[in-house]
């Protein structure tokens, strides 16, 4: 059973205040007694460890990089959005927590993303008393841009790196903490297992990346924070290391999985190049504030773009959408590029992008103007290609770039398993079916700094003067044997491809079948596919080396064998959701102009899937969604 | 269009912290000239596992030049021979077909290998730890715009930040210096108005943390050269002024309370 | 098995302590940076002294000059050797002859010790400090000067010893001719030599080049830096160090080609 999702009661505005008021609090003194292990030190991760440590809470910190600045909330380039209204255009509170719920349409709860919207102010407000160096306007205040279509100038940014900035802005209050000895920071450690007695969360265990070492960890509550899970379609935008095990393995103890179905794909990317391809790399949305994007009319036309005239060009978004344009949503513009490349108008060598043309603004406002506005992405993007995108237009194309799903959390960011915290990306909370532009780094933030550190207490105190389960205790042995012995058997099986082939293949099977379209006997085929290829993977991979030393094969094992069972039960999230909602485009539910078609009665609910066996679906609760506050309508574009 | 490059791989390797190492050489054949460094030893340690050898360990994450996971010693120079680009972001259409390439670890003692090019930078983590924060705990903050901040110190404090922590200026210094970093976090910092009332505590406690890990600066300048990011030099100027400064201040404000 | 042990990493592990602060000006000698600031302060010092050197050398080029002696009598000698009469009697009566001249002399050999000093533990400390690369370093932004430092510093100590030996105190290589206080005659003798003046060519080279990286290197020791004016500080390094390259090897060239020689 699914439990309650605690959302509190009131008007919407006050349920914030009011829970924040009615949960039981830990007494100052008390704090030092709890021990809080935090998985993941990216944005979320990061900043709810320094702010648990910074409240008196013994927190014990892990990451598998090495170092705590390295984690993929650093490769966010846009910006970070926050209810300010600094630009006095109308912003507001409820305009963010309003534009949210309609972006992720409708697939969110009400209650999350509005105390989302509320602590965005904040969040600015925090990071830059911490020193993050955002963009400024020559009067010394802070400056904003509209940003992923919005209406309004709410998106603050620190050049092309504001994830950047901002993580590195929350791993120093992290670090200050390590420095003061309140927090104890384990770099190099892979979560392998969570650890649950008597159904709650006692601890984890982990395994040292270059010594092997596998070791448990007990606490009073456990932090995932640990990230999305793109990279089971293999090429995305996220790291190389970007995986779901952890979320996994606590999804296997009991955590349910919501919404595996929803997955952002991004419509600026730069297309592969061949099969050695290894991850796609992601170009900041707002090119397509400038930038045009066409393919040639005539689906055989080979010419390059300088010679194909201004009549046989398919500006494809300004003519289906001429109200935004080349600004719709993400998924609409990646669907759109997809059906282009589909219909065989495909541009560049292996035809699968289409242009992003910037010949019209170098017109207009000159090359010096372009340079200063996107000079650092067209010189990525020439580093990348060998092309220089001031003479040769763009290529781009859609690829993974965030997912919306994750572990099922209630209002205070529990799992239903009790004493085991998601955050961040790791979670499903806030972004619906479809996230907007600059609110991945927000949610993440907002997560970490104020919602877990003030939500958390409420489960502690049961706890108070209790110690946390010895690590002695047979579950973290079991727990440990498991992790041993999957290693082992990981080395012992001595078959013929390395994991990285089976994460390619796996990864081509996911983008053909559970990508931007999907269809039932598409799914249905991806479910006996992925399976196949896992038994296979199974029988058949090849890792050499040994445990006791860095051995990222051996790692990447052990990461592609949940991918297997992620991917299927995502292509099962997906066949069940009938309907298309925001990142889920379901063939069979589309409108004549073939947008997507949602179906409000019998899906606005969430699909939370419980974990059964390795051979058994996992069974699908459903928390269903009230909306109060905004009105469900079809989104057009047009 | 792409070309094709068959090229000879020098690679140091080594199977653990305190094992001997020796470079060992290896055909990189049929190697596109669209592919990535990375992409490129990916290939050949698909190879190496095809052929039942232990792949080549080499630091990479995001591989988009911002994480500053990777980084190796290619042909003598941190990150490769192109100016402000991180190993990752390096092309093989930079290199000509038959070229030898050396691939090295970074070398420094508060670096030791951990397995053939992977190396431990976790001291750049000790400095940050002494004094690269802004002690603003959670709650505290006021209002983001209440604070004015000029454009240029804005623009300046940014250039600082861009640091991304990978550890090319330590591998490019003869002397194993963490200068460039150290004063790039400390210079982003000092800057700030919001970084005031730490700031000579800040200097001095990341100054005296930094070296005792890494050598001291004699201003050659291959730090700079290697940054990805192209931080300047100037900043390891900004730092000696302001730890000199630091030490004298201290000593007046102690004299006054 | 209760608390877990991980493996240290490199950050448990420095590979120097902190060491306890000394008071007040002593702390800033204490670190690699304030070592830096003294080895830049103190090279300011010195290099102020090759400079004023090299300028008081160039008397040798006037030749003989007729002066009022202190006993009022008008005198043939050579200008440069009353140049160092008249740095002996320098604040006199102020102050008793050469006293002036010595302090200055003790200010230079305490600047000169802790110049060294500083290299020598700022060179022991980046030795410890990295690991040598097995394969050949392909330098972008080092230079020979930056790069040999540590080989133009003891040169230049060496080459002092054997000028002070030569031309001050008149032992070791000194000519057999020598004679205190005869500055113009003594060098014209020393340096008459070719192998002397070889051996005076290379070592100001030498000096040169340590000064074309220690002219540009001490700016950024001492942390004074403006984006404004940076660019000159290559060109005055590069100036300074040519000035006194071209100053110092006109006296042995002259010398050989007998521009400046003896009656």
């Amino acid at each position: 059973m699914l439990p309650n999702a605690s959302i509190p009661e009131g008007p919407i505005a006050d349920k914030w205040d009011s829970h924040k008021f009615n949960v039981k609090l830990v007494n100052p003194a008390n704090k030092r007694k709890f021990k809080i292990l935090v998985v993941g030190t990216g944005l979320a991760g990061a900043s709810a460890a320094a702010t648990l440590a910074e409240l008196g809470y013994n927190v014990e910190a892990f990451t598998f990089h090495d170092t705590p600045r390295r984690a993929h909330s650093i490769a966010a380039q846009g910006g970070i959005n926050a209810a300010k209204n600094y630009r006095n255009d109308g912003d507001s509170v409820h305009r963010l927590f309003y534009d949210t719920v309609k972006g992720g349409d409708y697939r969110s709860r009400e209650a999350n993303v509005y105390r989302l919207a509320q602590v965005s102010v904040e969040i600015i407000d925090q990071m830059t008393a911490q020193g993050v160096p955002f963009a400024r306007e020559y009067g010394g205040l802070l400056d904003n841009r509209s940003f992923g279509g919005a209406q309004v100038s709410r998106t603050f940014y620190a050049r092309g790196q504001t994830g950047q900035q901002l993580l590195i802005g929350a791993y120093q209050q992290l670090m200050r903490q390590v420095g003061l000895g309140k927090v104890k920071l384990h770099t190099q450690a892979e979560l392998l297992d969570v650890v649950v007695k008597d159904g709650r969360a006692v601890g984890i265990v982990t395994r040292h990346l270059t010594t092997g070492q596998v070791s448990s960890h007990s606490g009073h509550a456990v932090v995932l924070a640990t990230g999305g899970y793109g990279n089971v379609f293999y090429l995305s935008t996220n790291a190389m290391t970007c995986n779901v095990t952890a979320a996994w393995r606590a999804h296997r103890k009991g955590a349910y999985f919501a919404n595996p179905c929803y997955t952002q794909i991004h419509p600026t990317c730069i297309p592969a190049s061949d099969d050695f391809q290894s991850k796609l790399t992601l170009m900041s949305e707002s090119l397509r504030n400038d930038g045009r994007i066409w393919v040639p009319r005539d689906r055989d036309d080979v010419r390059s773009a300088d010679k194909i005239p201004e009549a046989e060009r398919y500006y494809f978004l300004e003519e289906k959408y001429p109200t935004f344009g080349n600004l719709v949503p993400r998924d609409v513009a990646s669907r759109n590029a997809k059906t282009v490349v589909d219909e065989g108008r495909g541009v560049g060598p292996a035809r699968n992008g289409v242009y992003l043309d910037f010949s019209d603004v170098l017109k207009r406002d000159g090359v010096k103007v372009v340079e200063e506005k996107y000079g650092n992405l067209l010189e990525m993007y020439e580093r990348i290609t060998g092309e220089d995108p001031q003479k040769v237009p763009m290529r781009i194309y859609p690829a993974t770039h965030y997912t919306m799903g994750g572990l099922w959390v209630d209002y205070n960011l529990m799992t239903n398993v009790p004493g085991l915290y998601s955050a961040g990306e790791a979670n499903f909370s806030d972004h619906g079916a479809n996230r907007l532009g600059a609110s991945a780094l927000m949610q993440g933030l907002a997560d970490g700094y104020f919602v877990l550190p003030a939500t958390i207490g409420n489960y502690l105190t049961d706890f108070l003067n209790k110690p946390p389960v010895s690590t002695d205790d047979p579950v973290f042995q079991q727990a440990e044997a498991g992790v041993r012995d999957q290693m082992n058997h990981f080395l012992s099986i001595g078959g013929t491809h390395s994991p990285e082939h089976f994460h390619r293949e796996l990864g081509k099977l996911v983008w053909e079948y559970i990508g931007m379209a999907r269809n039932e006997s598409g799914l249905q085929k991806a479910i006996g596919e992925i399976r196949a290829l896992r038994d296979e993977f199974w029988k058949d991979v090849r890792v050499l080396g040994t445990n006791e030393s860095l051995n990222s094969s051996l790692e990447k094992a052990g990461r592609v064998a949940d991918f297997f069972e992620l991917a299927e039960l995502m292509a099962r999230d997906a066949l069940t959701r009938e309907e298309s909602c925001g990142g889920h485009f379901r063939e069979e539910y589309q409108d004549p102009d073939g947008e997507a078609l949602r179906n409000d009665d019998d899906f606005a609910h969430v699909s939370a899937w419980g974990w059964n066996d390795a051979d058994t679906p996992q069974t699908e609760h459903r928390e269903k969604l009230e909306f109060e506050y905004v009105k469900l309508t079809q989104r057009s574009y047009k | 269009m792409s070309k094709i490059l068959n090229l000879t791989l020098q690679v140091w390797r080594q199977a653990g912290p305190n094992k001997p190492g020796t470079f060992e050489t290896y055909q990189a054949n049929g190697i596109s000239d669209d592919a990535s460094f990375l992409e490129m030893l990916d290939i050949v340690n698909e190879r190496l596992i095809a052929d039942n050898k232990i792949p080549i360990e080499f630091p990479h994450d995001c591989r988009e030049g911002i994480c500053g996971t990777c980084g190796v010693m290619i042909n003598g120079q941190a990150h490769g021979h192109e100016r402000g680009t991180a190993t990752c972001q390096l092309h093989m259409r930079k290199f000509s077909d038959g070229d030898t390439i050396v691939v090295e670890p970074w070398r420094a003692k508060a670096f030791p290998i951990v397995r053939d090019l992977v190396v431990d930078r976790s001291p750049l983590d000790a400095v940050i730890a002494a004094g690269g924060f802004i002690t603003a705990p959670t709650g505290t903050a006021n209002d983001a715009n209440d604070i004015r901040i000029p454009k240029e110190v804005a623009d300046s404090a940014m250039d600082a930040a861009a640091c991304i922590g990978c550890g090319a200026c330590v591998a490019a210094c003869p002397n194993s210096a963490g200068q460039l970093f150290t004063s790039a976090k400390i210079w982003h910092l000092n800057s700030l108005p919001q970084g005031q009332a730490e700031r000579y505590k800040r200097t001095e406690a990341m100054v005296e943390t930094m070296e005792q890990f890494f050598g001291s600066c004699t201003n050659h300048g291959e730090c700079s050269e290697a940054c990805p990011k192209e931080i300047s030099l100037d900043f390891i100027a900004y730092m000696n002024r302001d730890y000199i400064k630091a030490k004298v201040k201290n000593r007046r404000l102690a004299s006054q309370s | 098995m209760a608390a877990p042990t991980l493996a240290k990493n490199s950050a448990d592990t420095p590979l120097r302590k902190k060491r306890r602060e000394l008071p007040f000006p002593l702390n800033l000698y204490q670190t690699a940076v304030g070592k830096k600031w003294v080895m830049a302060l103190t090279g300011i010092m010195l290099l102020g002294f090759v400079v004023f050197h090299m300028v008081g050398n160039l008397k040798v080029y006037l030749g003989e000059v007729q002066h009022l002696s202190p006993e009022g009598e008008y005198v043939t000698d050579y200008d440069i050797n009353i140049y160092g009469e008249f740095l002996r009697d320098l604040l006199v009566p102020l102050l008793p002859r050469t006293y002036l001249l010595w302090i200055l002399r003790l200010g230079l050999i305490a600047a000169f010790a802790l110049h060294l000093h500083s290299a020598i533990s700022l060179s022991k400390m980046n030795l410890e400090s990295n690991n040598r690369y097995e394969s050949k370093r392909d330098w972008v932004a080092a230079n020979f000067a930056s790069r040999s430092m540590r080989w133009t510093g003891p040169i230049i100590f060496l080459y002092l010893l054997f000028h002070l030996a030569d031309l001050t105190w008149g032992v070791g290589a000194a000519s057999s001719e020598w004679e205190r206080g005869e500055v113009y005659q003594n060098l014209v003798h020393s340096m008459s030599r070719p192998g002397i003046a070889i051996v005076y060519i290379v070592c100001n080279v030498a000096l040169c080049v340590h000064i074309f990286h220690g002219a540009y290197s001490m700016f950024q020791s001492l942390g004074i830096n403006n984006p404004v004016y940076n660019q000159l500080r290559r060109g005055f390094a590069a100036g300074l160090a040519l000035l006194i390259l071209v100053g110092n090897l006109s006296f042995p060239i002259a010398i050989l080609a007998g521009i400046v020689d003896l009656p």
